[in-house]
């Protein structure tokens, strides 16, 4: 039995729409246009326990809207959905015990004082008891590089820093569901690079099931192997990393190397040209030709190295969303019951 | 039920800690709360030498002195600060999110939050209040009352200040259907102002008939609000006693049952149609 059952999930938000300008300010004062918002359109999902699956999309496609369902934050509209078999808008305590939620714009520690107090609290709230407490809490300090910064006021610490801290918070009673909500926001390259490897190396300890939401290819290419793509508030892809590029990106990037800096001028015959710094040229060239075309300017000139990839992970994603908006388009074209965005 | 014990203590201290952070905020709100008064008893002064009269609806000069100490005292407990703009603020930014995730009660949260300022408050305020008091003991022209009527003021007290907290704390759950509401709140602090007997003894109302027998007093009686300050004082000043203190008393933990259910509604209602704002 899967760990996460979602089925049919649908969350509907009724919007005040209001045209520009003073007169309709005075006349919203009287009658209010509202529109029905679909942030989640009927999502089915199983997630196995032990897995590390990346919800991707654009802003306003419902990623952070199925996390707030899934952690009982808010109510569907439709569907159902079941978290280590509970219903998690019910919020029982006995689920709550069971997950944890971080939100990488919101802070959920005591600004005022030192994060170690909010961890005591976790502590009593979660019902740890104090030998777990103790070690979970050293190994949490030991693991993030925390030493030093437990008795400084929130406030006081680097982003970076109190992202840390709230890991540790939601870490301490060993949630066994983590939803991870863009926890690399705003944060520098090192700190970023250091929440990813914490991660990775908890999760392969633990092997607790994470969701997490990140707009940063790389917090997804280093960490998950699952990949989820909503947009419009409906689910476009569900599998591997590698099965994405599969299926979304019809081309390959071809970069060669000319031996004696002759560089042909017909490169275009061949495939898009990328980019030419002599002797060096890329390519776009459909997968299903690749090999041919290789084969000719192998054959037609002289070429000192090659090398033939796939394109990067952001550009195959952003094509897949402007897939997704092209047939939002279609759809609102064809005469819209509702808007889809938040 | 231990560890329940355990875990409201602890937030209980943690909330003591960080009422102590910002000490001349804290130094500076714990003394002006007596400006106010001094400002009405010169007013009521004002009053009573215009009119060249002893009395005023049964009030001396000093009588109204001693209410207002003891209003002052009830409005310390029953006053709430800040606490339906907070939820209103957190509902808005999206901070209340931690208490829909996380074992615990939004409203116990807040409870001990509140308690623990309150008792921060008085353990500072308790000099200050002990000297003005003793420096006005000729005002208390009746003396100070026997035990029983002491605790069943310090009764009303406890109950004022559990009345003030949910009735404020259901206002704040307005924030899940209303986003704004600085308006409803000043309206609310504007009748608690008349109505609580803070800014007058309400039985001076007495004499304002409304209808048939009904004078504007009895009407001001079927209301909560006269339990955040002029309850408690009228119990200190034997101005209510018997029976009648016996039944005020009652109706006063009525109407604190009351407003635990209504805030603890509200809440659960205002989740179910939280739509999760502020990202």
């Amino acid at each position: 039995m899967s760990i996460i059952e979602i089925e049919n999930l649908t969350k509907a938000y009724r919007v005040y729409r209001k045209k520009e300008g003073l007169a309709a300010s005075v006349r919203g004062l009287f009658r209010r246009n509202y529109h029905d918002v679909m942030a989640v359109q009927g999502i089915d999902l199983n997630v196995e326990q032990g897995e590390f699956v990346a919800f991707l999309g654009p802003n306003g496609a419902g990623k952070t809207t199925t996390l707030k369902l899934l952690s009982g934050v808010i109510n569907p509209t439709a569907g159902t959905a079941r978290v280590m078999g509970h219903v998690p808008w019910k919020r029982e305590n006995a689920y709550r015990r069971r997950f944890a939620l971080v939100m990488g714009q919101k802070n959920q520690l005591w600004w005022d004082l030192p994060a170690l107090e909010s961890f005591r609290l976790h502590e009593q709230i979660y019902r740890i008891p104090p030998d777990q407490f103790r070690k979970g809490l050293d190994e949490l300090v030991d693991l993030l590089e925390l030493d030093g910064l437990l008795e400084q006021p929130v406030r006081e610490l680097s982003l970076g820093e109190r992202m840390k801290m709230e890991l540790t918070a939601a870490l301490l009673h060993s949630p066994e569901v983590l939803f991870l909500d863009e926890p690399t926001i705003g944060l520098d390259v090192i700190a970023q690079h250091n929440i990813q490897q914490f991660l990775k190396f908890y999760q392969e300890q633990r092997k607790i099931t994470i969701l997490l939401t990140s707009h940063y290819m790389k917090d997804v290419a280093a960490l998950c192997r699952r990949l989820v793509i909503i947009a419009h508030g409906k689910i476009m892809y569900d599998g591997s990393l590698a099965g994405i590029i599969d299926r979304f990106s019809g081309h390959k990037v071809v970069t060669l190397q000319f031996a004696e800096d002759r560089m042909p001028d017909n490169l275009d015959t061949y495939g898009t040209v990328l980019e030419t710094v002599a002797p060096k040229a890329q390519l776009r060239i459909p997968r299903n030709v690749v090999a041919q075309q290789l084969a000719t300017m192998l054959a037609k000139y002289p070429v000192e190295d090659v090398s033939v990839e796939d394109p990067p992970l952001e550009e195959v994603i952003a094509e897949v969303f402007s897939q997704a908006n092209r047939a939002a388009g279609a759809e609102m074209a064809e005469g819209p019951s509702c808007t889809t965005a938040s | 039920m231990y560890d329940r014990v355990v875990s409201n203590w602890t937030i209980f201290r943690i909330a003591l800690e960080e009422r102590l952070v910002y000490r001349a905020d804290f130094a500076m709100g714990t003394l002006m709360r007596f400006l106010p008064i001094i400002t009405q008893i010169f007013l009521w002064q004002a009053i009573f030498l215009s009119q060249a009269r002893d009395q005023l609806a049964g009030y001396r000069y000093k009588d109204f002195v001693a209410y207002y100490l003891l209003t002052m005292i009830a409005r310390a407990f029953s006053s709430m600060p800040g606490l339906a703009s907070g939820i209103v603020e957190q509902v808005r930014n999206g901070e209340i999110k931690k208490f829909l995730i996380q074992p615990i009660d939004l409203l116990s949260f807040l409870l001990l939050g509140r308690i623990a300022h309150k008792c921060t408050y008085y353990a500072i305020a308790i000099l200050p209040f002990g000297l003005v008091f003793f420096l006005c003991r000729d005002y208390f022209m009746d003396g100070f009352p026997d035990g029983l009527t002491f605790c069943a003021f310090l009764c009303s007290l406890i109950m004022g200040f559990m009345i003030g907290f949910f009735l404020e704390a259901a206002i704040g759950m307005i924030g899940f259907w209303l986003l704004e509401v600085s308006s409803l709140l000043f309206i609310y602090m504007l009748f608690n102002f008349f109505l609580s007997g803070h800014m007058f003894p309400l039985d001076m109302l007495k004499d304002v008939q409304l209808w048939g027998d009904w004078s504007c007093f009895d009407l001001v009686k079927l209301l909560p609000l006269q339990y955040l300050a002029y309850f408690p004082a009228a119990v200190f000043l034997k101005k209510v006693e018997g029976l009648e203190l016996i039944t005020g008393l009652c109706i006063e933990a009525g109407w604190l049952v009351f407003f635990i259910i209504f805030a603890r509604c509200t809440f659960r209602m205002g989740v179910r149609r939280y739509s999760g704002f502020g990202g």
